[in-house]
């Protein structure tokens, strides 16, 4: 069976800094996989790599088989690839209902039509309705998106994460800057809307790591150093190593 | 995962004022169109109201760039401009061939040229968005400006192409001859092309437009290439541009090289931005104001463009959402009922905001005249320019005044604060 993404010898350099190098990674389809790293190691750079965001200096990507990299970011998301941000980014100034249903409108055909009643499209409504609900977030339709507490922002991104109904979901730090509360919940969001679909997760919360990953990549230095079930990287002796230490034990 | 509909409250609220409010409001904007020459019938208001109505298209028109897409374009008058040439050498054609196209036809043909300009120029300027396009825009106006001038055949050089409205079939009986005729035609489309352009921002393309204006870059991660849409964007803004200045072209009988210059450019800018460009009915209300006061002020004083000045500066200083931002704030104190509160600070700021505007006025005006002109009259009192006593005049109503508006301007704020703090609890603001 074809991987959901298969990177193959990539490499990336910003001026001659080279920050990713001789990439590795295969994530197969509707797999859980987890990318871990001390700061700095590359992992949003990996994902803005794979998602199209920059391209990579050599080698290859491929998504589903098909050779994705040096396509645009909107090529690749219509083939079904959907990411968030590590840092919210959002549509500020539009409402939190707009925000995720501007994000379903491609997905549900409606590209760049101008002669369609945005609110006359019983499945864009019904799809959007549905997202708000499954992120909690139906009361605060109406509010600016830029008015959100932070942990609603965080909702929201997953949520115009997933609206257009990727078969491949990449989550950058979800949980970041959550309470222990927001970030249980947010994992359980997580876990239940990636069923059945291939989620690629950055995650420096080791228990949400171990809990919701059937694999696990660790990158080091732009190098993917162990790649394995949770089992063998809490066992491998270079990962204890260079990454995780005590924290595993 | 079930895909059962959810009831939740937001679907329920997608449909603010109901179909019924929706076709209330344009149906008034139809009946207030058409009474309007009723009530005033001087030839001066029809003209007045015919440019405001051309204005009102060209502004809404820009607003679909800047409102709504986030582009700031220095050179809209292009488009317009050039949909105005092509209404007259259509209007031409048509008389001179004779066929049956009746007058109203034509601002379609204005927008069309508009359209085919943007279309080809729009792909290369609408690559970027910001400062890039900015430039561009300039770039585009001041070429096709100053080519206006060269090419004589098209544009007819300085003196511009004229063209004779009455001599295209009459219709319904109608000449077009008379302004009040006109001044219907162009009520018409203002009609149209508002409810249009309404209907542009609540289709897929109108929403991903404000999403291409609030965060193109995510916006490459749904599935967009913001690139197209503010290419589209911009096309249709050069249509309905076109239409605006077709309809010029009908009401003055001719066209020139001033239709495409940065003078008009400035003009629709000005008037978008003061009207506020957040909502769709901000550009209507500073097309209104901007015509108006540019058709008044220039009778009253030689430096009319001065106090466009002031006041493009004082709005984008105290009120960057424009007249439609300054109304629009309103809105939940209306609904909690505590705008009530605030309005007495307001009568009480509003006088010596009066007396700083009538010795700025009087500064502006002195200095104007001081080396001759015509007697300064303000509110009826009559003031030499080079006389001490108005000089000290207008220093103590600018000092003065100033010095007293500040306070009072604090006590709104209060006022403003504790109304607001009423209406957060009352779940009226976010
Ligand atoms: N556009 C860029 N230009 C130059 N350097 C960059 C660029 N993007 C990332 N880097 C550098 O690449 C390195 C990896 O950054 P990246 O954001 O991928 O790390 P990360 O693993 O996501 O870290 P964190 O856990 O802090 O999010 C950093 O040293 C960063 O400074
Ligand atoms: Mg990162």
């Amino acid at each position: 069976m074809t991987a959901a993404i298969q990177v193959n010898a990539v490499e990336k350099s910003f001026g001659n800094v080279q920050i990713i190098r001789d990439l590795n990674l295969s994530v197969a389809k509707g797999e859980r996989h987890a990318i871990i790293g001390p700061n700095g190691a590359g992992k949003s750079t990996t994902f803005n790599l794979i998602s199209g965001y920059i391209k990579p200096t050599s080698g290859e990507i491929r998504l589903n088989g098909e050779v994705t990299s040096g396509l645009r970011p909107f090529e690749i998301n219509r083939r079904g690839l959907s990411r968030s941000f590590q840092v919210t980014n959002v549509f500020a100034r539009m409402t939190v209902w707009e925000n995720v249903r501007c994000a379903v409108l491609w997905a549900t055909g409606h590209r760049y039509a101008f002669w369609k009643n945005v609110d006359n499209l019983p499945e864009v409504k019904q799809r959007t309705a549905q997202i708000l609900d499954d992120i909690h977030l139906s009361h605060r339709s109406d509010v600016p998106a830029g008015l959100l507490t932070y942990a609603e922002q965080r909702e929201l991104e997953i949520g115009i994460t997933i609206a257009g109904g990727a078969n491949v979901i990449m989550l950058d730090e979800p949980t970041a800057g959550m309470s222990h509360a927001e970030t249980e919940r947010a994992v359980a969001l997580i876990r239940r809307l990636t069923e059945g679909r291939t989620l690629v997760i950055v995650e420096h919360d080791m228990s949400v790591v171990f809990g919701l990953a059937d694999r696990i990549s660790v990158l080091v230095y732009g190098h993917i150093i162990a790649s394995g079930t949770p089992e063998e990287i809490r066992g491998n002796p270079k990962v204890k190593e260079a990454y995780l230490g005590e924290e595993v034990d | 995962m079930t895909n059962a509909p959810t009831p939740s409250l937001a679907a329920a609220k997608q449909e603010p004022g109901g179909a019924l409010g929706f076709y209330g409001v344009w149906l008034l904007a139809a009946a207030a169109l058409i009474v309007l020459p009723l009530i005033f019938s001087s030839g001066g208001s029809l003209t007045s109201f015919s440019l405001i109505g051309i204005a009102i298209i060209f502004a809404l028109s820009y607003n679909i760039l800047l409102g709504q897409t986030g582009l700031l374009s220095f050179g809209h008058a292009v488009q317009y401009g050039l949909g105005g040439f092509l209404a007259v050498h259509a209007m031409n054609a048509v008389a001179n061939h004779n066929w049956p196209i009746p007058l109203p036809v034509i601002p379609l043909i204005g927008g069309i040229g508009g359209m085919a300009f943007a279309l080809l120029v729009g792909w290369v300027m609408t690559k970027r968005a910001g400062t890039v396009f900015a430039m561009i825009s300039l770039g585009i106006g001041e070429l096709v400006a100053s080519s206006s001038l060269i090419l004589r055949s098209v544009f007819g050089g300085e003196s511009g192409i004229t063209t004779d409205r009455t001599s295209l079939m009459p219709m319904f009986g109608w000449t077009f001859g008379p302004q009040i005729q006109v001044y219907y035609l162009i009520a018409f489309w203002v009609l149209v092309s508002a409810i249009a352009m309404y209907a542009l921002t609540r289709t897929p393309l109108g929403r991903i437009c404000n999403a291409v204006r609030d965060n193109p870059e995510r916006v490459e991660f749904i599935g967009y290439d913001p690139h197209v849409v503010r290419y589209l964007a911009y096309m249709f803004a050069g249509f309905f541009a076109g239409i605006a200045g077709g309809l010029t072209a009908i009401n003055f009988e001719i066209a020139n090289s001033a239709y495409l210059g940065a003078m008009q450019s400035g003009f629709v800018l000005f008037s978008t931005f003061i009207g506020g460009t957040a909502y769709f009915f901000g550009p209507i209300l500073g097309a209104i104001l901007v015509t108006y006061l540019q058709l008044g002020l220039t009778s009253v004083t030689s430096v009319w463009q001065l106090y466009f000045g002031v006041i493009f500066i004082g709005i984008v200083m105290f009120a960057p959402g424009g007249i439609a931002g300054i109304l629009m704030k309103h809105r939940p104190l209306i609904r909690a009922g505590t705008l009530g509160t605030v309005i007495p600070s307001y009568l009480v700021a509003a006088i010596p905001t009066l007396a700083f505007a009538l010795g700025i006025i009087l500064t502006i005006e002195t200095v104007a005249r001081f080396s001759g002109g015509d007697p300064i009259n303000l509110l009826g009192i009559p003031f030499v320019a080079t006389a001490p006593t108005t000089w000290a005049a207008a220093a103590v109503l600018v000092v003065g005044g100033f010095l007293v508006a500040r306070i009072t301007w604090r006590r709104v704020a209060e006022a403003w604060d504790r109304a607001a703090t009423v209406a957060r609890d009352r779940g009226y603001l976010a």
